[in-house]
């Protein structure tokens, strides 16, 4: 076992995703963090310490947000940390709420993600121009779809993929968010429907990516012991990796996330997983971009790298297929408020695991998920391993 | 508990009625400006620009050739060793074809957005770069591109001192 204790997640809160929300970003964070507890049937006095995540502090024009959200977050005289890895945030932050708890230092740790985008206009994209080199990127005018258009055209390039199959994951991901109470685009989409959207930067359609969102998520963690006292039904965290690659990301060669790789044979190892494929049940890679889900299960090795439009296309990742993909109808369905959406999947697996998750329950009752998201300039890879 | 849980919080809002005062918003503008210092390596690498060339890093120990240059190697995590001039051509990578600004609203004709991999320097070592005088569908993996410089007098020292590459 790594780690002085093992770790449990016992409780998972979410509020609606939506393209603007009345709630502030502290009120959200209190109601994804206050279900949570109630989830768990605790109150913040079980509290040890509190661990939050959130992406650009651009979006809300607060800089250090953290301290903006730490009441909010049920951080009131308790030990308080933020983490931030852009769009690899949410599963980093439940990797760093592990850490407070595995260590031994706390006996529970509050998790909670949040994001608030609609802050932004015109339009939240905007706030991720800011992210780039200034003397490399900026002066072009670059945008986060460029680099990701980028990325995606390379990775169809060297394994012959045809947009087409890549389209498949956003009709799979906005159909099964139709099955989430909290989902911000669910549909009843087709691959036509995705082949005939508005091109935004070819080789990416408007239907290709998740909308931009506001909404938070969080988690309870306790160690064993504690958790054993919570709940009969505790979901363990068996693993949790991280892994960052070169911010020159022009000397990369895009097609495949090596860093995403790194983290999950980091979280593998620790939870003694030996062939993925076999051994995990539910997966929920980070989608923000239908050819990232495909990117990321090759990252993950759950298949052989290019191909994973073939299992797609062979409906192995449905809800009811051999290895179920995203059947929280992930960012392409459910939303993206970033934070908050990498968070939502480690919920996902949580519900998941208890076979709690209603109508996007799996079948086959699975006992091993794992989640993972990515962020910083396409170089960063945060997976977690949960087992029940 | 999702399935147990009957009420979600959260209550949407028009982002029209945000922008229009219609719901109580407050607002603010940042007014900061930044200037960077181009820093030890990337300053030699404008300079050079501006003199019509792209100049290399180099690391003895690796004995890759880098671009865009470096004061030290990351993989070897040492100073880099000296400098190099490497071509103004170079091979597409991967690209992308523009269709909207940063702010995501339309623009009329599309921007080419390319990787390109510089000749001269270590095998992948590429920049971000435009491409121009081609019809977007016409681009291919693995063309050669080449540089097309502003005129001298027009040059500041910016990696836009390169207009763009255009095939060869």
């Amino acid at each position: 076992m790594f780690g002085k204790k093992r770790v449990a997640v016992v409780g998972a809160g979410l509020t609606l995703f939506r393209r603007n929300l009345k709630e502030t970003g502290r009120e959200m964070c209190y109601e994804a963090a206050k279900m949570a507890l109630d989830s768990a049937g605790l109150t913040l006095k079980d509290i040890g310490s509190v661990a939050y995540g959130s992406a650009p502090d651009a979006f809300d024009g607060i800089h250090m947000k953290g301290e903006n959200m730490t009441d909010s977050s049920g951080a009131w005289r308790k030990p308080f940390s933020r983490v931030y890895v852009g769009g690899g945030t949410g599963v980093f932050t439940a990797d760093a709420g592990w850490w407070h708890v595995a260590s031994g230092l706390f006996d529970t740790c509050l998790v909670v993600a949040e994001e608030k985008m609609s802050s932004c206009y015109p339009h939240p994209a905007y706030a991720f121009t800011t992210i780039f080199d200034p003397i490399m990127d900026r002066p072009h005018g670059t945008t986060l779809i460029w680099i990701f258009s980028l990325e995606m055209h390379r990775y169809m390039h060297v394994h012959g993929i045809k947009k087409e199959q890549i389209a498949l994951v956003s009709v799979k991901n906005k159909r099964n968010a139709l099955d989430h109470p909290c989902a911000q685009l669910g549909a009843k989409i087709t691959v036509e429907d995705v082949l005939n959207s508005e091109i935004m930067c070819w080789p990416v359609q408007r239907l290709d990516i998740s909308p931009t969102s506001d909404g938070a998520a969080a988690v309870v963690l306790a160690s064993e012991d504690v958790a054993k006292k919570i709940t009969d039904n505790p979901v363990w965290i068996d693993g949790v990796g991280w892994c960052i690659d070169s911010t020159y990301w022009t000397n990369r060669d895009l097609y495949y996330p090596d860093y995403v790789e790194c983290a999950a044979r980091m979280a593998y190892k620790m939870a003694s997983i030996k062939n993925p494929p076999k051994e995990i049940d539910v997966a929920e890679p980070y989608d923000p971009f239908d050819y990232k889900e495909l990117h990321h299960m090759e990252g993950l090795l759950l298949c052989k790298k290019g191909e994973a439009p073939k299992l797609t296309e062979e409906g192995v990742t449905q809800r009811d297929g051999d290895l179920p993909i995203n059947p929280s109808g992930g960012l392409l369905g459910v939303g993206n408020p970033i934070a908050a959406a990498g968070l939502m999947k480690v919920c996902e697996i949580f519900w998941q695991l208890r076979g709690e998750a209603g109508k996007r329950q799996v079948p086959g009752d699975p006992r091993t998920g794992v989640a993972q998201a990515w962020g910083d300039l396409m170089q960063y890879g945060s997976v977690i391993v949960m087992r029940r | 508990m999702s399935a147990k849980i009957k009420k979600y919080a959260g209550e949407e809002v028009r982002s029209a009625d945000m922008k229009e005062g219609k719901v109580p918003t407050v607002r603010y503008r940042p007014k900061a400006r930044y200037v960077w210092s181009a820093g030890i390596a990337m300053s030699r690498f404008l300079t050079e620009l501006k003199n019509g060339k792209i100049i290399a890093s180099t690391c003895n120990e690796c004995g890759r050739i880098m671009v865009p240059p470096r004061a030290f190697c990351e993989q070897c995590f040492k100073p880099t060793d000296g400098w190099t001039y490497v071509k103004d051509t170079g091979t597409v990578n991967t690209y992308s074809v523009s269709f909207i600004a940063g702010d995501a609203s339309r623009i009329k004709e599309p921007i080419i957005v390319a990787v390109i991999d510089i000749d001269g320097a270590s095998p992948g070592m590429g920049i971000l770069h435009t491409i121009q005088e081609i019809d977007w569908k016409k681009v291919k993996f693995g063309m050669k591109v080449k540089a097309v410089w502003k005129p001298e007098k027009e040059r500041t020292g910016a990696i836009t001192d390169i207009k763009y590459f255009k095939p060869m």
